[in-house]
């Protein structure tokens, strides 16, 4: 079963695994992801492939904890197992030479860019980098950002580090000043994804979002990731993650997250009450 | 020849309706020992038993039976499992009405043998009073056949190919084993653990499992062929279909794959307990006529619906579902819409379903199919209010391993392409059967493939 190796806490609330998983290590590409199942009442739920080692056999996954879920994960230690890991799932981002690009990544969606960005320079392109975070200790991976772009803008909401603002305040900068961008790859919060596509739809900056719709299998057969993209029903896990963004509806997509939020509270909320509850340990042994 | 014949199948105990809408628990209960045997001595024990045709994998029906009667409950068990590796999920899923029990000869006067209640009864206790016989495996031939999809088709070439020697890896894209069997058809219907016996006892046989594992991706096809010496697709068709109407993804509308694998695989019915949770409606709509269907209206009910409506534009005649099920579904108090087709779906200002608008349909000429085609009324869409939709109208073939393999040739419907006879695909060492060749199809289908399939790859590797 796949073993933590590593546990790093990047964030308050945003924590990095090193999980042994040789086979996926192995086949993994940029944009890819895994869905995981923390243990045996778990959830499945997806995360991105932020990096991986095929030499020694080891994916990194960056959770952010915002619910039940990503929280019981965030209490694994090293040494422990993840019950489930499936992967590599989704498409990969296609990686070539597209020039210059712009890769924007906010809040734990840094993780998510960084492999992209990191293959896109690779390939040859030259990439900047625009990272974003409510405030200055919420930043992460800025140096693994960094050595994976050629120049790398900050910025914070609060104004606490870096550029004062959203990710689109400089990237509007750029356009307005008529630097060249041959394409945007950007992954975020829905909000922010649909303030980048609104920027560069004028422009006509081809633009890629990655989706983060709700998720069961990961491999097609139950449709709970369907988004509408271009008029029409796409599954997010099969014929994505990434879409082009001016063909997104990101409003159905905001509203379809939202579907369990009674659930997720009372799910939330006995988490913390398991925390008193001997019952908890019964059910980690499971 | 019938003289003397006692006229209707001895019923078997089953949960009261207003009690097991509650619960999840299965709902017929099974034959003791003694409505065994009353039920098998009904059995005429015919010189020519036309039943065993009926049967796809060709079960020694009145053989098994006369055991039963004889009270030799474990000798039955032996023999069934001769030809048929599950037969504890057979004599509760197949559609015996269409087979077996069709072929009956008692069929054509009164009602046939019970024989897929007796072939249950029989696994069943076999499986609880814990004799489980395990075959005598022949010395390990070396050779290594991996199957990819743990559904019945799959499972079935597990077990046979274990039994001839060689090595079998199984490998399911799911976290759990079973195919349909685990994700779709409901605990009610058939329980998790009768599952969870067979895949145990094919691992006592010395199957290796590797769940979580997708061919495709974590794995692609060549890359198996490289390791084992042939491989067997039983990917099943887990496509699910969408109706293409207005509405269709707004919030409170499911496949009824994802409906039934919240509800069954992930346990949402146990929500909070199991941290997957689902919709609770209130009021809900499915859409379709078939097992998927019957399988989704019925968890809608325990759940709690007050109204579950079961919406289906041909008439009750056309209906492709288990009569009992559908028996079973009436008496649980779902209300049948025949005749009526979605239109649209129509929601609030959050996105929430709350009206499905539907249009009635009346019975034209017969199509390709031989069932007279719907066609709707015009002026005649009328809405119902309704908080959940799930619909159930089909699946196809999921293209996730067949698009990423150059050479896998398939029909016009995506479904694999292969020799009737031995199951061989257009790869070389490649077969396949179940679901991705026929379309949706049955387990006792699938099995038989599985079967057929697995000789044809033994002899090749002989
Ligand atoms: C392709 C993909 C890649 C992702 N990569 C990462 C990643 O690298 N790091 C990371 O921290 N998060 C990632 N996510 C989001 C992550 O899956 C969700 O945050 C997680 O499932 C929330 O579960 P929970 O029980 O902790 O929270 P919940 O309380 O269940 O939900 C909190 C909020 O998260 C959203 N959410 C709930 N369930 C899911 C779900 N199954 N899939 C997506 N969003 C959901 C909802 O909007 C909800 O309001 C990714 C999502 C997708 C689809
Ligand atoms: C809700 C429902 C109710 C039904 N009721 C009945 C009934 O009452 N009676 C009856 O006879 N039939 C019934 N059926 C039909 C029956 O279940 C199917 O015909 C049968 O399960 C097909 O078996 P299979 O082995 O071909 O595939 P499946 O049972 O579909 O199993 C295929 C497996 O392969 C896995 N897989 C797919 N692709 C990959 C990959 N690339 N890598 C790894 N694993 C993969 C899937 O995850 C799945 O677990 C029902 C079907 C449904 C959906
Ligand atoms: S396997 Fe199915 S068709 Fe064959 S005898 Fe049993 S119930 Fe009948
Ligand atoms: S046809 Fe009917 S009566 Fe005759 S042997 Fe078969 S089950 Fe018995
Ligand atoms: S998550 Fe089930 S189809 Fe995409």
């Amino acid at each position: 079963m796949p073993r933590i190796v590593a546990k790093e806490v990047l964030a308050p609330g945003i924590k990095k695994f090193v999980i042994e998983h040789p086979q996926i290590a192995r086949k993994r590409q940029p944009g890819q992801f895994v869905i995981v199942r923390v243990h045996g009442e778990g959830e499945r739920f997806p995360l991105t492939i932020a990096d991986a080692d095929p030499e020694r056999g080891t994916i990194t996954l960056v959770v952010q904890e915002v619910g039940h879920s990503t929280m019981e994960m965030g209490r694994k230690e090293p040494g422990e197992v993840i019950l489930d890991v499936v992967g590599p799932l989704g498409r990969p981002t296609p990686i070539r030479r597209y020039g210059r690009v712009v890769c924007m990544g906010g809040g734990v969606g840094v993780a998510e860019i960084y492999p992209v960005s990191l293959a896109l320079k690779e390939a040859g392109n030259e990439v900047i980098g625009i990272i974003g975070a409510r405030t200055r200790e919420l930043v992460i991976m800025e140096k693994e950002m960094r050595s994976a772009t050629h120049q790398l803008i900050v910025c914070t909401d609060d104004g606490s580090y870096g550029v004062h603002g959203l990710v689109t305040k400089p990237l509007q900068e750029m356009i307005e000043r008529k630097e060249r961008i041959d394409h945007v790859f950007c992954i975020g919060p829905v909000p922010m994804m649909k303030a980048v596509a609104e920027v560069t739809r004028p422009v006509g900056i081809p633009t890629s979002v990655s989706l983060n719709p709700i998720m069961v299998d990961g491999t097609g057969m139950c449709g709970a990731c369907r988004v509408t993209v271009g008029g029409t029903t796409r599954f997010a896990c099969v014929d994505g993650p990434d879409f082009d963004a001016h063909q997104v509806d990101f409003d159905e997509l905001m509203k379809r997250l939202a579907q369990y939020r009674n659930e997720e509270k009372l799910s939330l909320q006995r988490l913390h009450v398991g925390e008193e509850e001997p019952k908890c340990a019964a059910r980690a042994a499971s | 020849m019938t003289k003397g014949v006692i006229p209707n199948k001895t019923p078997m105990p089953e949960q009261d309706p207003k009690e097991r809408i509650r619960n999840f628990r299965e709902v017929p209960l099974g034959y003791t020992e003694e409505l065994a045997i009353q039920e098998a001595l009904r059995c005429l024990q015919c010189k020519k038993p036309t039943c065993i045709a009926g049967c796809p994998v060709n079960i020694d029906i009145p053989g098994f039976i006369d055991l039963v009667a004889k009270g030799d409950f474990l000798g039955a068990a032996r023999r069934i499992k001769a030809t048929n590796l599950l037969p504890a999920v057979c004599g509760r899923v197949c559609p015996q009405e269409e087979q077996c029990e069709r072929a009956c000869v008692l069929s054509k006067k009164f009602e046939s043998v019970a024989i897929g209640r007796l072939e249950r009864f029989v696994a069943d206790y076999e499986r609880e009073t814990g004799k489980i016989q395990y075959p005598k495996i022949p010395r390990r031939t070396g050779k290594r056949v991996a199957v990819v999809g743990s559904g019945p088709a799959g499972l079935t070439v597990a077990a046979d190919l274990i039994q001839q020697g060689h090595d079998v890896t199984v490998f399911e894209a799911l976290h759990a084993l079973g195919g349909v069997l685990v994700y779709g058809i409901p605990e009610f219907r058939l329980p998790k653990s009768i599952l969870e016996a067979e895949v145990n006892y094919l691992a006592a046989l010395g199957v290796h499992f590797e769940p979580s594992y997708v061919i495709g991706k974590t794995e692609s096809l060549d890359e198996l062929l490289q390791r084992f010496d042939a491989v067997f697709l039983g990917l099943g068709a887990g496509l699910p279909h969408f109706m293409h109407v207005p509405g269709e993804n707004l919030n409170g509308v499911y496949s009824a794959n994802e409906y039934l694998t919240r509800s069954n695989l992930m346990r949402a019915y146990l929500f909070p307990e199991w941290d997957t949770p689902i919709k609770r409606g209130r009021n809900v709509a499915v859409i379709g006529g078939g097992n998927t269907a019957m399988d989704a209206v019925r968890t809608a009910l325990r759940l709690g619906a007050e109204n579950a409506y079961l919406i289906y534009r041909r008439s009750r005649a056309e209906m492709p579902a288990r009569l009992e099920e559908i028996h079973h579904a009436e008496e649980e108090g779902v209300q049948f819409r025949m005749l009526e087709a979605p239109v649209r779906i129509l929601g609030d200002e959050n996105g929430w379903v709350k009206e499905i608008e539907l249009i009635s349909m009346q019975l034209g000429e017969p199509d390709e199919s031989g069932r007279r085609r719907p066609v709707p009324v015009p002026g005649s869409e009328h809405r119902l209010a309704v908080d959940t939709v799930v619909v159930a109208i089909g699946q196809g073939a999921n293209p996730l391993l067949i698009s990423t393999t150059p050479g896998l040739r398939t029909n016009r419907w995506g479904y694999l392409e292969v020799n009737p006879e031995t199951g061989e695909t257009s790869l070389e060492r490649v077969y396949a059967g179940g679901d991705i060749v026929r379309g949706g199809a049955t387990v006792i289908l699938a099995m038989g493939d599985g079967r057929r399939a697995a000789r044809a790859i033994h002899e090749r590797l002989r």
